[in-house]
Protein backbone atom coordinates (compact mmCIF):
# COMPACT_ATOMS: atom_id res chain seq x y z
CA UNK A 1 0.00 0.00 0.00
CA UNK A 2 1.26 3.18 -0.65
CA UNK A 3 1.67 5.64 1.83
CA UNK A 4 -1.03 8.04 1.34
CA UNK A 5 0.11 12.04 2.00
CA UNK A 6 -2.01 14.22 3.88
CA UNK A 7 -3.46 16.83 1.80
CA UNK A 8 -1.39 20.11 2.59
CA UNK A 9 -3.56 22.51 4.15
CA UNK A 10 -4.61 25.77 2.30
CA UNK A 11 -2.89 29.10 4.51
CA UNK A 12 -4.06 31.35 1.92
CA UNK A 13 -7.17 32.32 3.63
CA UNK A 14 -4.83 33.20 6.63
CA UNK A 15 -4.07 36.72 6.39
CA UNK A 16 -7.90 37.30 5.60
CA UNK A 17 -8.62 36.03 8.91
CA UNK A 18 -6.33 37.95 11.00
CA UNK A 19 -7.28 41.19 9.56
CA UNK A 20 -10.68 40.10 9.82
CA UNK A 21 -9.78 40.04 13.87
CA UNK A 22 -7.12 42.93 13.77
CA UNK A 23 -10.01 44.91 12.43
CA UNK A 24 -12.19 44.29 15.21
CA UNK A 25 -9.67 45.04 17.61
CA UNK A 26 -8.64 48.16 15.94
CA UNK A 27 -12.19 49.52 16.53
CA UNK A 28 -12.98 48.17 19.80
CA UNK A 29 -9.90 50.07 20.98
CA UNK A 30 -9.97 52.58 23.39
CA UNK A 31 -7.03 54.08 24.71
CA UNK A 32 -8.13 54.92 28.07
CA UNK A 33 -7.74 58.60 30.04
CA UNK A 34 -7.10 57.33 33.50
CA UNK A 35 -5.50 60.13 34.25
CA UNK A 36 -6.08 63.12 36.34
CA UNK A 37 -5.81 65.55 39.55
CA UNK A 38 -5.74 63.71 42.32
CA UNK A 39 -7.30 65.13 45.72
CA UNK A 40 -8.86 64.10 49.43
CA UNK A 41 -12.10 64.68 50.83
CA UNK A 42 -12.45 65.95 54.20
CA UNK A 43 -14.66 63.22 56.39
CA UNK A 44 -18.09 64.72 57.45
CA UNK A 45 -18.40 66.29 60.89
CA UNK A 46 -20.49 65.04 63.52
CA UNK A 47 -21.20 67.36 65.64
CA UNK A 48 -19.95 71.24 64.17
CA UNK A 49 -17.07 72.09 66.15
CA UNK A 50 -15.30 75.78 66.25
CA UNK A 51 -12.72 75.49 63.61
CA UNK A 52 -9.48 76.52 65.01
CA UNK A 53 -8.31 80.09 64.65
CA UNK A 54 -6.46 80.55 61.64
CA UNK A 55 -5.20 83.92 61.09
CA UNK A 56 -7.04 86.12 58.17
CA UNK A 57 -3.45 86.48 56.21
CA UNK A 58 -2.83 82.95 56.34
CA UNK A 59 -5.65 82.95 54.03
CA UNK A 60 -5.92 82.42 50.48
CA UNK A 61 -9.31 82.93 49.13
CA UNK A 62 -10.03 81.66 45.61
CA UNK A 63 -13.73 82.19 44.55
CA UNK A 64 -15.51 81.23 40.93
CA UNK A 65 -19.01 82.89 40.41
CA UNK A 66 -21.66 81.61 38.76
CA UNK A 67 -21.06 83.40 35.53
CA UNK A 68 -17.41 81.40 35.01
CA UNK A 69 -15.50 85.00 37.41
CA UNK A 70 -12.35 84.17 39.19
CA UNK A 71 -12.02 86.19 42.33
CA UNK A 72 -8.94 86.20 44.80
CA UNK A 73 -9.63 87.63 47.71
CA UNK A 74 -12.35 89.52 46.34
CA UNK A 75 -10.19 91.21 43.14
CA UNK A 76 -10.85 90.07 39.73
CA UNK A 77 -8.13 87.95 38.44
CA UNK A 78 -7.09 86.48 35.12
CA UNK A 79 -6.81 82.54 35.41
CA UNK A 80 -3.22 82.96 33.88
CA UNK A 81 -2.06 85.62 37.01
CA UNK A 82 -3.82 82.38 39.31
CA UNK A 83 -0.69 80.08 39.97
CA UNK A 84 2.02 83.54 39.84
CA UNK A 85 0.05 84.46 42.63
CA UNK A 86 -0.74 81.30 44.51
CA UNK A 87 3.04 80.80 44.74
CA UNK A 88 3.86 83.85 46.19
CA UNK A 89 1.42 83.40 48.89
CA UNK A 90 2.45 80.14 49.59
CA UNK A 91 6.22 81.06 49.63
CA UNK A 92 5.86 84.41 50.88
CA UNK A 93 7.40 83.33 54.32
CA UNK A 94 6.57 86.32 56.66
CA UNK A 95 6.25 84.80 59.84
CA UNK A 96 8.55 85.84 62.82
CA UNK A 97 10.39 83.86 65.61
CA UNK A 98 9.56 80.25 65.44
CA UNK A 99 6.97 80.78 62.58
CA UNK A 100 9.80 81.65 60.29
CA UNK A 101 10.53 79.97 57.23
CA UNK A 102 13.96 78.93 56.47
CA UNK A 103 13.57 77.77 53.25
CA UNK A 104 11.24 80.31 51.37
CA UNK A 105 12.00 82.58 48.71
CA UNK A 106 9.28 84.73 49.07
CA UNK A 107 8.90 88.41 49.60
CA UNK A 108 8.40 88.16 53.37
CA UNK A 109 5.31 90.56 53.17
CA UNK A 110 3.73 90.43 56.76
CA UNK A 111 0.38 91.21 55.27
CA UNK A 112 0.34 87.51 53.37
CA UNK A 113 1.49 84.02 54.50
CA UNK A 114 3.31 83.15 58.03
CA UNK A 115 4.76 80.11 56.73
CA UNK A 116 3.82 77.30 53.81
CA UNK A 117 2.63 74.83 56.80
CA UNK A 118 -0.04 77.20 58.03
CA UNK A 119 -1.46 78.67 54.86
CA UNK A 120 -4.33 77.46 53.43
CA UNK A 121 -6.27 78.22 50.37
CA UNK A 122 -9.45 78.35 50.64
CA UNK A 123 -11.68 77.24 47.10
CA UNK A 124 -14.98 78.49 47.39
CA UNK A 125 -17.43 78.17 44.16
CA UNK A 126 -21.01 78.69 43.10
CA UNK A 127 -23.58 75.98 42.23
CA UNK A 128 -23.61 77.84 38.69
CA UNK A 129 -19.89 77.08 38.27
CA UNK A 130 -19.37 74.94 35.49
CA UNK A 131 -16.91 72.19 35.97
CA UNK A 132 -14.54 72.50 33.50
CA UNK A 133 -13.41 76.22 34.82
CA UNK A 134 -13.59 74.58 38.73
CA UNK A 135 -10.81 72.04 37.20
CA UNK A 136 -9.16 74.78 35.51
CA UNK A 137 -8.63 76.83 38.61
CA UNK A 138 -7.80 73.07 40.62
CA UNK A 139 -5.20 72.69 38.34
CA UNK A 140 -3.32 76.07 38.29
CA UNK A 141 -3.06 75.55 42.35
CA UNK A 142 -1.96 72.24 42.38
CA UNK A 143 1.01 73.13 39.84
CA UNK A 144 1.27 76.15 42.57
CA UNK A 145 2.40 73.22 45.37
CA UNK A 146 3.71 71.48 42.60
CA UNK A 147 6.65 73.92 41.48
CA UNK A 148 7.31 74.93 44.96
CA UNK A 149 7.45 70.91 46.01
CA UNK A 150 9.92 70.45 43.01
CA UNK A 151 11.79 73.97 43.58
CA UNK A 152 12.49 72.12 47.19
CA UNK A 153 13.01 68.90 45.97
CA UNK A 154 15.86 69.84 43.53
CA UNK A 155 17.09 72.13 46.25
CA UNK A 156 17.39 69.61 49.19
CA UNK A 157 17.67 65.86 47.09
CA UNK A 158 18.72 67.04 43.62
CA UNK A 159 15.82 65.24 41.40
CA UNK A 160 12.23 66.84 41.19
CA UNK A 161 9.34 66.09 43.10
CA UNK A 162 7.42 64.59 40.58
CA UNK A 163 10.25 62.55 39.82
CA UNK A 164 10.80 61.26 43.06
CA UNK A 165 7.00 60.37 43.10
CA UNK A 166 6.90 58.59 39.37
CA UNK A 167 9.89 56.27 40.90
CA UNK A 168 7.81 55.64 43.59
CA UNK A 169 5.05 54.17 41.73
CA UNK A 170 7.19 52.31 39.50
CA UNK A 171 7.51 48.73 40.02
CA UNK A 172 10.88 48.84 38.22
CA UNK A 173 12.30 51.67 40.70
CA UNK A 174 15.70 50.04 41.93
CA UNK A 175 16.87 52.30 44.40
CA UNK A 176 16.06 52.72 48.03
CA UNK A 177 12.38 52.84 48.32
CA UNK A 178 12.36 53.40 52.08
CA UNK A 179 14.62 56.38 51.55
CA UNK A 180 12.13 57.68 48.54
CA UNK A 181 9.15 57.86 50.85
CA UNK A 182 10.87 59.46 53.46
CA UNK A 183 12.16 61.87 50.82
CA UNK A 184 8.71 62.34 49.41
CA UNK A 185 7.33 63.45 53.26
CA UNK A 186 9.91 65.70 54.11
CA UNK A 187 8.56 67.80 50.43
CA UNK A 188 5.30 67.06 51.51
CA UNK A 189 5.45 68.37 55.24
CA UNK A 190 7.12 71.74 53.55
CA UNK A 191 4.50 72.37 51.39
CA UNK A 192 1.31 70.43 52.55
CA UNK A 193 -1.39 70.80 50.33
CA UNK A 194 -3.57 72.70 52.18
CA UNK A 195 -6.77 73.09 50.14
CA UNK A 196 -10.18 73.68 51.99
CA UNK A 197 -13.22 73.81 49.53
CA UNK A 198 -16.52 74.99 51.19
CA UNK A 199 -19.55 74.12 50.25
CA UNK A 200 -20.92 76.01 47.47
CA UNK A 201 -23.39 78.98 48.25
CA UNK A 202 -27.15 78.72 46.99
CA UNK A 203 -27.85 81.50 44.42
CA UNK A 204 -29.77 84.54 45.70
CA UNK B 1 26.11 37.55 -27.50
CA UNK B 2 23.31 36.26 -27.39
CA UNK B 3 24.01 35.22 -23.43
CA UNK B 4 24.09 38.21 -22.32
CA UNK B 5 20.75 39.54 -23.83
CA UNK B 6 19.47 36.02 -22.02
CA UNK B 7 19.95 37.19 -18.84
CA UNK B 8 18.51 40.54 -18.97
CA UNK B 9 15.04 38.90 -19.88
CA UNK B 10 12.43 38.01 -17.42
CA UNK B 11 9.56 39.49 -15.39
CA UNK B 12 9.91 40.93 -12.05
CA UNK B 13 9.56 37.85 -9.71
CA UNK B 14 6.21 38.04 -7.86
CA UNK B 15 6.93 39.04 -4.38
CA UNK B 16 6.32 36.37 -1.69
CA UNK B 17 3.12 37.00 0.71
CA UNK B 18 3.69 34.25 2.56
CA UNK B 19 4.85 36.18 5.63
CA UNK B 20 1.62 38.75 5.60
CA UNK B 21 0.00 36.44 8.14
CA UNK B 22 2.64 36.39 10.36
CA UNK B 23 2.77 40.69 10.16
CA UNK B 24 -0.84 40.82 10.74
CA UNK B 25 -0.68 38.48 13.39
CA UNK B 26 1.98 40.59 15.00
CA UNK B 27 -0.54 43.69 14.79
CA UNK B 28 -2.97 41.42 15.87
CA UNK B 29 -1.28 40.41 19.23
CA UNK B 30 -0.47 43.75 20.16
CA UNK B 31 -3.97 45.59 19.74
CA UNK B 32 -5.35 42.61 21.67
CA UNK B 33 -2.68 42.94 24.41
CA UNK B 34 -3.53 46.48 24.51
CA UNK B 35 -6.82 46.89 24.65
CA UNK B 36 -8.99 47.74 27.73
CA UNK B 37 -12.40 46.71 27.13
CA UNK B 38 -15.16 49.37 27.57
CA UNK B 39 -17.32 48.03 30.58
CA UNK B 40 -19.82 50.51 30.45
CA UNK B 41 -21.47 52.08 27.53
CA UNK B 42 -21.59 55.68 28.26
CA UNK B 43 -25.29 57.42 28.26
CA UNK B 44 -24.18 60.45 28.93
CA UNK B 45 -21.78 63.20 27.16
CA UNK B 46 -18.84 62.70 28.22
CA UNK B 47 -15.89 65.44 27.17
CA UNK B 48 -13.75 65.69 29.44
CA UNK B 49 -11.77 68.91 31.37
CA UNK B 50 -8.54 69.53 30.53
CA UNK B 51 -5.23 69.72 32.82
CA UNK B 52 -1.49 69.34 33.18
CA UNK B 53 -0.82 68.56 36.32
CA UNK B 54 -2.19 65.06 36.30
CA UNK B 55 -1.40 62.23 37.92
CA UNK B 56 -1.48 58.76 36.84
CA UNK B 57 -4.18 56.55 38.32
CA UNK B 58 -2.19 53.06 39.53
CA UNK B 59 -4.00 49.74 39.49
CA UNK B 60 -7.18 49.90 37.43
CA UNK B 61 -8.90 47.05 39.65
CA UNK B 62 -9.13 49.94 42.82
CA UNK B 63 -11.26 52.26 40.92
CA UNK B 64 -14.80 53.16 41.10
CA UNK B 65 -15.69 54.88 37.98
CA UNK B 66 -18.82 58.13 38.35
CA UNK B 67 -20.02 59.41 35.20
CA UNK B 68 -22.12 62.32 35.03
CA UNK B 69 -23.22 64.55 32.20
CA UNK B 70 -25.95 65.67 30.14
CA UNK B 71 -27.80 62.70 28.73
CA UNK B 72 -26.50 61.90 24.77
CA UNK B 73 -29.00 62.87 21.90
CA UNK B 74 -30.83 59.33 21.60
CA UNK B 75 -31.56 59.49 25.46
CA UNK B 76 -32.68 63.51 25.91
CA UNK B 77 -36.39 62.52 25.09
CA UNK B 78 -36.80 60.45 27.52
CA UNK B 79 -34.48 61.85 29.84
CA UNK B 80 -34.25 65.46 29.02
CA UNK B 81 -31.11 67.71 28.74
CA UNK B 82 -30.33 68.09 32.75
CA UNK B 83 -27.28 66.86 33.52
CA UNK B 84 -27.57 63.30 35.23
CA UNK B 85 -25.37 60.82 37.30
CA UNK B 86 -24.41 57.61 35.46
CA UNK B 87 -23.58 54.15 37.44
CA UNK B 88 -22.21 51.22 35.52
CA UNK B 89 -24.91 50.59 32.49
CA UNK B 90 -27.73 52.93 33.72
CA UNK B 91 -28.77 55.97 35.08
CA UNK B 92 -29.07 56.89 38.56
CA UNK B 93 -30.00 59.54 41.55
CA UNK B 94 -27.65 61.07 43.31
CA UNK B 95 -28.67 58.81 46.64
CA UNK B 96 -28.11 55.67 44.62
CA UNK B 97 -23.93 56.76 45.29
CA UNK B 98 -24.10 55.45 48.60
CA UNK B 99 -25.24 52.11 47.79
CA UNK B 100 -22.54 51.95 44.89
CA UNK B 101 -20.04 52.44 46.37
CA UNK B 102 -21.06 50.20 49.41
CA UNK B 103 -21.30 47.09 46.79
CA UNK B 104 -18.08 48.13 45.04
CA UNK B 105 -16.38 48.28 48.32
CA UNK B 106 -17.74 44.74 49.18
CA UNK B 107 -16.89 42.76 45.76
CA UNK B 108 -13.20 43.89 46.48
CA UNK B 109 -11.18 41.58 48.75
CA UNK B 110 -10.41 43.29 52.71
CA UNK B 111 -6.95 44.26 52.69
CA UNK B 112 -7.62 46.75 49.65
CA UNK B 113 -10.95 48.05 50.71
CA UNK B 114 -9.74 51.46 52.04
CA UNK B 115 -7.87 51.58 48.73
CA UNK B 116 -10.25 52.02 46.22
CA UNK B 117 -10.30 55.46 44.42
CA UNK B 118 -13.38 56.78 42.68
CA UNK B 119 -12.80 58.24 39.74
CA UNK B 120 -15.31 61.36 38.62
CA UNK B 121 -15.46 61.82 34.66
CA UNK B 122 -17.68 64.54 34.39
CA UNK B 123 -18.38 66.62 31.46
CA UNK B 124 -16.96 69.71 31.67
CA UNK B 125 -20.19 71.76 31.02
CA UNK B 126 -21.60 69.72 34.37
CA UNK B 127 -22.80 72.83 37.15
CA UNK B 128 -20.66 72.29 40.35
CA UNK B 129 -23.89 72.05 42.03
CA UNK B 130 -24.31 68.72 40.66
CA UNK B 131 -20.70 67.68 41.69
CA UNK B 132 -20.82 69.06 44.79
CA UNK B 133 -23.46 66.65 45.60
CA UNK B 134 -22.01 64.09 44.17
CA UNK B 135 -18.54 65.03 46.56
CA UNK B 136 -21.05 65.17 49.60
CA UNK B 137 -21.84 61.58 49.00
CA UNK B 138 -18.75 60.22 48.74
CA UNK B 139 -17.96 61.86 52.05
CA UNK B 140 -21.10 60.12 53.68
CA UNK B 141 -19.92 56.96 51.89
CA UNK B 142 -16.45 57.65 53.76
CA UNK B 143 -14.97 57.28 50.53
CA UNK B 144 -12.25 59.82 50.51
CA UNK B 145 -9.72 59.21 47.44
CA UNK B 146 -11.19 60.74 44.99
CA UNK B 147 -9.70 61.75 41.40
CA UNK B 148 -10.69 64.59 39.11
CA UNK B 149 -10.29 62.21 35.94
CA UNK B 150 -9.32 65.02 33.14
CA UNK B 151 -7.65 64.91 29.25
CA UNK B 152 -4.31 65.89 29.27
CA UNK B 153 -3.70 69.48 27.56
CA UNK B 154 -3.24 72.89 28.83
CA UNK B 155 -6.06 74.15 31.29
CA UNK B 156 -7.14 77.60 29.72
CA UNK B 157 -8.68 75.35 26.96
CA UNK B 158 -11.65 74.80 29.50
CA UNK B 159 -12.56 78.64 29.53
CA UNK B 160 -14.34 78.90 25.70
Amino acid sequence: MAKRSAPEVNAGSMADIAFLLLIFFLVTTTIETDKGLNSKLPPIEEEPQDPPPVKQKNIFLVLINGGNQLFVEDDKMELVDLREEAIAFLDNGGGQGKETCEYCQGANDPESSDNPVKAIISLQNDRETDYGMYIAVRNELTAAYNFLRNREAERLFGTSFSKMEEDFNSPDYDGNKAQLEENIKVIREMFPMKLSEAEPKKRN
Amino acid sequence: MSKFKKKKSGDLPAISTASLPDIVFMLLFFFMVATVMRDTTLMIENELPYADQVEKLQKKDLIMYIYAGKPSERYQGQFGTESRVQLNDKFANISDIQQFILEERESKREELQDKLTTALKIDEETNMGMVSDIKYELRRAEAYRVNYTTKTGEASQNLK
